[in-house]
């Protein structure tokens, strides 16, 4: 066997995680190329989120194995992971409630510019670190709120911050589950343009249950259905696999036509 | 191109004023206070404000309850009161002024040994261990008598080694100057981390510490890196109180009762602010030399300021103190101060009858030979007579009973005030 010619951004071989005797992922394979936008659906309990979980490190695979640009990353810890140049956003809002919105970015941006553990430097002389905390603010639109606690925004706006903090790394895969969770149609337009333009230029994937928003954003769907991986094609593909179509879609797809795409 | 981010913001003025009248205070304190006693707590406050801004390190910082901080300031006493017999025994060619990083550097080294296993988890799991830990090293205390000192301690002559610029360390005030310079410095490095990576990363750890570990960061590290620096701080802290008693002894100096008293002052003093620990260091000062002279109730009297201040300002004295503040940007104080005036008397009045009452009972189960009367406040109670009894219940009651009308009053035009910010700041945020 020879090896892969150009590694793929991120790959799954056979992955399955099990919790006590229910196994959850029941052999999932995918193969993400650089700079592919991939939209992960699938019902209720399908196992998408456990999916994003093991590929970042949350739980540890049972078997099988998760590859990032053609390193092994199952089993190792999320900020190993997220050293290697993958990084994450979460279904629930996940940021730092008593820092400011620019404490926030800046402390998602500290270690890809190798600042690590240090207690040796200021802050405030980091220029790099806080020119690129600026940029990010003005990024995700936040940059009115610079110094508000990031408890005190509005859920749209801590979901922005969310996405800040998960590219603000660097990261050249970026895994969002389910980014528009919760807001409403305007605020979900808005948002699926801000997506697209902080992760120009790299890899994408997002767990998503809007259709809409799915066939806007992602280049490429994957169906996950039982904890496998059933189908991995571009929208217009994946919209007419029988299969697809069998174990989830049908009506939903029928829906989405049918409401102006 | 490098923009210059609020490395001259205009705050930064006020800073310099604040470090500059902090240590003219530091300076002139001995000079205004003369007596004796003024300086015996002048001297226990500057280290206590070491050791309780080293303790929220963790407790404010890195939202780390520890419950055995005392055993870092501990050790660190003890390997200085060791290092400083040595000295006077001439077999150490040391300055006594260098002694506190002798005991910065114990209280590093026990953190980081100790520390290795406390900061593997957080939380409660994190708490428990810090309590094991400090079980484990106060029952060491027995079994190495050799190193504590059984139970009269280790005791030392501060005026040993060559005497610098005729400084001997005899004189107490001498003492007090070494320890507002250590007290100082440390102060301000301790401020200083707060502003950098780690530092900052140790907040983001103590509000979301599953997010670090997307980040990047490990959030063991990190704790764990915090902890070793606090048991320096720490450390210097135990090093200052061997050179300011001469003596250390186990019971009181890595007891959980110590850890205790840190903990609980560091929270009175405000642990969700940088200098709330300062505040808590002075109450402890007033509260264990002042307030123990005044009755033998006093740790009944502080288990219940600490009861209330849980209940009704968990961010401490800092915090209220910050929250009038901003109420005072914004020129609404005065609309306060009649109800501040209220609360205060009716809290007064509620204390006397308690406090009478208390007295009383604490006098007859105490000092039942001397007979029925006490003095108190100038009054002679009688804690077996009705009279005493029915007035120092009349006032507590009644006192109880305004306090919590005024306390409505207060809280129905502390909302208002609040109300009226968030108009103003969004007026000015629209213009």
């Amino acid at each position: 066997m020879s090896q892969v010619q150009t590694a793929h951004a991120l790959e799954l071989r056979d992955l399955r995680k099990s919790f006590g005797k229910t196994e959850i992922i029941r052999g999932a394979n995918l193969a993400v190329r650089a700079g592919e936008r991939v939209a992960i659906i699938g019902p209720n309990g399908a196992g998408k989120s456990t999916l994003f979980n093991l590929i970042s490190g949350r739980f540890a695979p049972t078997s099988g194995q998760v590859l990032l640009e053609g390193s092994r990353i199952d089993g190792r810890k999320p900020f190993e992971i997220n050293r290697m140049g993958l990084s994450r956003s979460f279904q629930i809002t996940n940021i730092f409630p008593k820092l400011s919105v620019f404490e926030n970015l800046r402390c998602g941006v500290l270690w890809s510019l190798g600042y690590r553990y240090t207690f040796l430097k200021f802050l405030a002389n980091l220029d790099d670190a806080n020119e690129r905390a600026e940029a990010l603010m003005q990024m995700i639109k936040l940059d009115r709120k610079r110094d508000v606690l990031a408890m005190n925004l509005t859920y749209a706006e801590q979901r922005a911050l969310e996405i800040g903090i998960t590219i603000g790394g660097g990261a050249r895969v970026i895994l969002l589950d389910e980014p528009t969770a919760g807001m409403s149609r305007s605020e979900t337009q808005r948002f699926i343009s801000l997506i697209k333009e902080v992760t120009v230029g790299r890899t994408l994937l997002t767990v998503e249950h809007d259709m809409g928003v799915v066939f806007g954003l992602a280049d490429k769907i994957a169906v996950v259905v039982y904890g496998e991986v059933i189908a991995f094609d571009t929208p217009d593909a994946v919209r007419a696999n029988q299969r697809v179509q069998e174990a989830y879609l049908g009506s939903s797809v029928a829906d989405s036509q049918a409401g102006g795409h | 191109m490098s923009t210059q981010y609020y490395k001259f913001a205009p705050h930064n003025v006020g800073r310099w004023v604040i470090w500059s009248l902090y240590a003219l205070i530091l300076a002139v304190a001995p000079l205004l206070f003369k007596s004796s006693l003024a300086l015996t707590m002048l001297s226990q406050a500057g280290y206590l404000i070491i050791i309780c801004l080293s303790y929220n390190m963790l407790l404010g910082q890195g939202g780390m309850l520890s419950f055995g901080h005392a055993v870092y300031t501990g050790l660190g006493a003890f390997v200085a009161i060791h290092t400083l017999n040595l000295i006077g025994q001439g077999a150490l060619p040391l300055p006594v002024s260098l002694l506190p990083i002798v005991g910065g550097v114990a209280g590093m080294f026990f953190a980081a040994l100790m520390g290795y296993v406390t900061t593997k988890k957080s939380g409660t799991t994190f708490a428990m261990i810090t309590l094991g830990v400090g079980e484990l090293v106060a029952s060491m205390a027995l079994m190495f008598p050799g190193f504590f000192g059984g139970e009269g301690g280790i005791t030392t002559n501060r005026v040993a080694g060559q005497p610098f610029l005729g400084i001997t360390f005899g004189p107490q005030i001498q003492v007090y100057y070494l320890i507002a310079v250590y007290c100082f410095l440390c102060t301000a490095a301790m401020y200083a981390f707060t502003r950098t990576p780690l530092g900052r990363m140790l907040n983001a750890v103590r509000d979301n510490p599953e997010r670090v570990e997307f980040i990047g960061y490990d959030t063991q590290r990190v704790r764990y890196l915090a902890f070793i620096i606090a048991g320096f701080f720490a450390g210097i802290g135990g090093g200052l109180v061997a050179i300011n008693f001469e003596i250390v002894t186990a019971v009181d100096s890595v007891s959980s009762v110590r850890s205790g008293g840190y903990l609980l002052f560091t929270f009175l003093g405000g642990a969700t602010f940088f200098f709330g620990p300062i505040i808590g260091a002075l109450l402890l000062v007033f509260a264990s030399v002042m307030l123990s002279e005044l009755t033998i109730a006093w740790l009944l009297y502080l288990g219940l300021v600490f009861l209330f201040m849980v209940m009704y300002a968990p961010g401490g004295i800092a915090s209220l103190i910050m929250m009038n503040l901003r109420i005072a940007q914004f020129g609404l104080l005065r609309k306060l101060w009649v109800s501040y005036l209220a609360l205060a008397a009716t809290a007064l009045t509620t204390l006397v009858g308690a406090a009478a009452m208390i007295e009383m009972i604490y006098h007859l189960q105490l000092n039942a030979a001397l007979g029925p009367q006490l003095q108190f406040m100038g009054v002679t109670l009688d804690a077996k007579g009705f009279d005493s009894w029915f007035g120092a219940g009349f006032l507590f009651l009644t006192g109880l009973a305004l306090f919590e009308i005024t306390r409505r009053q207060f809280l129905r035009e502390w909302g208002g005030i609040q109300e009226d910010i968030e108009k103003e700041l969004k007026r000015r945020e629209a213009l």
